[in-house]
């Protein structure tokens, strides 16, 4: 094989490489987001003391989404908070559900996307879901929003964690096929929106 | 002659020493050395040490001496002269000598390093473990959580990243890890002892000499591993059973409004997520225990040494401490941060 050969393939090796490390990319300084306590709570539940009533006017959404979904080491850490901030207390280690409803099925009862997810996070759900806004920074709260959408298989494979720091009964999240979100019903059998 | 080489290994090890320490603190000066032994256990090691400096040093003066013998002697024969081939022709009774005689001095001394390694570790073996001190030490990135076992359940405590103990009293450590693989090293005290998740291991020590001594993580554990530092205080009983009283009992309450506003601020923010304070609500086991966090010399595992400042500075921004470190910043104003200084700081 000539040079000139080589070339072309030299350059496809280096985007390759070049995009994994935008997968790989570790923000240590992540713009601060408001850890204030979020305009709506729709319970009155909170992790610690409280801090902030139900209904109290705050800003809430963040303006522009601000997501990881593309990034594996955002991810695993989403997975590791998972566990430490005990979401799998409730929706299982595996996401499959217990007390709580299960993430790794296609049925979203508040939505499936990553607005969606983080307001359901931070704003809390009526029937049990507590509100974690103000506990928990922003910046941390997207990465859970990630690694719940990789539940159910929704993020790209290489970014989904493949192994767990503790012994994990299901399947790893890499290997989960997504399904096509849909609104589901809520626990007490009541039709969201 | 032993005397010579006594000399020459004192002569040496200040050289290593500073050369270890140099290059892993940099200019600080830590109590963090191999050669300065507080117990039997690091004593023990000490002297496989100094065999083994003294057997690779004697190797390597005979080696290098041949070398310069072969260099420095004359030719035998003449450069013009043609190669005497007849040497080949008849045994080298000469050589044979040299390189057998070379062979068997070899494996004599490797045979002697391998047996005093054998006894070091029979030695090592042999502390005795009566009215032992249990703690448990749990690695995580990147600090440690020390637990104080007691067969009386109320009187076992959780500290983090500074442990105590006495003097002339042995002291078995369980080591677990909560992650990845770390290992616990206090040079001064003992050797390396691997933490693998999953698995427990023990280490068992003694230390005679009362002093400050640092210890490190020795395993390559992620981005922060050079600062998960901890530090191990050997006093005497006598002083040793007083910390350990103070560290069992609950946080102080606030007795002003400032702390009061600091202790609400922890409940009610993010802190409680990942911290415990003993006393309190927050009984959360994924950062260090808080409880008595004024007691200790150092924060973020030896990082930064444990003033108001540098609190307030973790507490706003830990990633410009230790970036990627599991804590994340906070975004409390000022006055808010001050409140919850003034809390920490009164958790003596």
């Amino acid at each position: 094989m000539n040079h000139r050969a080589m070339l072309p393939l030299l350059m496809a090796g280096l985007a390759f490489s070049f995009s994994a490390c935008e997968r790989e990319q570790r923000v240590f300084d992540p713009p601060q987001g408001a850890a204030s306590a979020p305009k709506v709570r729709l319970g009155s539940l909170q992790p610690g003391q409280p801090m902030g009533t139900a209904g109290e006017k705050a800003p809430s959404l963040p303006a522009t989404p601000y997501t990881f979904e593309g990034n594996a080491f955002a991810v695993s850490q989403g997975k590791r908070l998972y566990r430490w901030f005990n979401c799998s207390g409730c929706h299982a280690a595996g996401g499959g559900g217990d007390a709580g409803p299960p993430l790794s099925d296609d049925r979203w009862i508040y939505g499936g996307e990553p607005n969606n997810i983080f307001a359901s996070i931070a704003e809390g759900r009526p029937n049990g879901m507590p509100s974690f806004g103000g506990h928990i920074p922003e910046d941390q709260l997207w990465q859970i929003v990630a690694y719940v959408r990789t539940l159910s298989g929704q993020l790209r494979k290489d970014v989904k964690p493949g192994r767990g720091d503790t012994l994990q009964a299901s399947p790893p999240e890499a290997s989960r096929q997504p399904g096509p979100p849909k609104g589901g019903k809520a626990m007490d059998g009541t039709e969201a929106r | 002659m032993k005397g010579i080489l006594r000399g020459a290994v004192r002569a040496v090890q200040p050289v290593f020493a500073g050369a270890l320490i140099a290059a892993a603190f940099g200019l600080q000066a830590q109590p963090q050395d191999v050669l300065a032994p507080a117990g039997p256990q690091a004593a023990h090691i000490q002297s496989l040490w100094n065999l083994t400096v003294v057997v690779c040093s004697i190797v390597f003066a005979a080696v290098l001496g041949a070398l310069v013998y072969v260099l420095w002697r004359r030719p035998r024969a003449d450069i013009s002269a043609l190669p005497d081939l007849s040497v080949h022709m008849k045994p080298e009774s000469a050589a044979m000598r040299s390189v057998g005689g070379a062979v068997v001095a070899s494996v004599l001394l490797l045979l002697l390093l391998i047996v005093a390694s054998v006894l070091t570790d029979r030695a090592l073996a042999h502390l005795s473990l009566r009215d032992a001190l249990h703690v448990q030490i749990t690695a995580n990135q990147w600090w440690w959580e020390a637990r104080y076992d007691d067969e009386q359940a109320s009187n076992v405590f959780t500290t983090a990243n500074e442990l105590h103990i006495p003097a002339g009293r042995p002291v078995i450590f369980s080591l677990r890890s909560n992650d990845v693989i770390h290992s616990f090293w206090v040079p001064n005290l003992h050797g390396k002892k691997d933490l693998i998740p999953g698995r427990t291991a023990t280490l068992q020590l003694q230390a005679d000499r009362p002093g400050v001594y640092r210890g490190q993580c020795a395993e390559f554990c992620g981005l922060q591993h050079s600062f998960m530092a901890l530090r191990v205080v050997v006093e005497s009983q006598a002083q040793y059973e007083p910390w350990a009283q103070g560290q069992r009992q609950p946080a102080p309450e606030p007795n002003d409004e400032s702390k009061q506003r600091g202790r609400d601020l922890f409940l009610g923010t993010s802190c409680a997520m990942c911290h415990a304070i003993q006393g309190t609500d927050a009984s959360a086991r994924r950062g260090p225990d808080l409880t008595h966090l004024a007691s200790r010399q150092t924060i973020a595992a030896g990082t930064l040494h444990n003033t108001p400042d540098n609190l307030a500075r973790w507490i706003r921004n830990p990633q410009q401490f230790k970036p990627g470190a599991n804590m994340p910043a906070t975004n409390l104003s000022d006055d808010e941060l001050k409140a919850l200084v003034a809390y920490l700081v009164s958790l003596s």
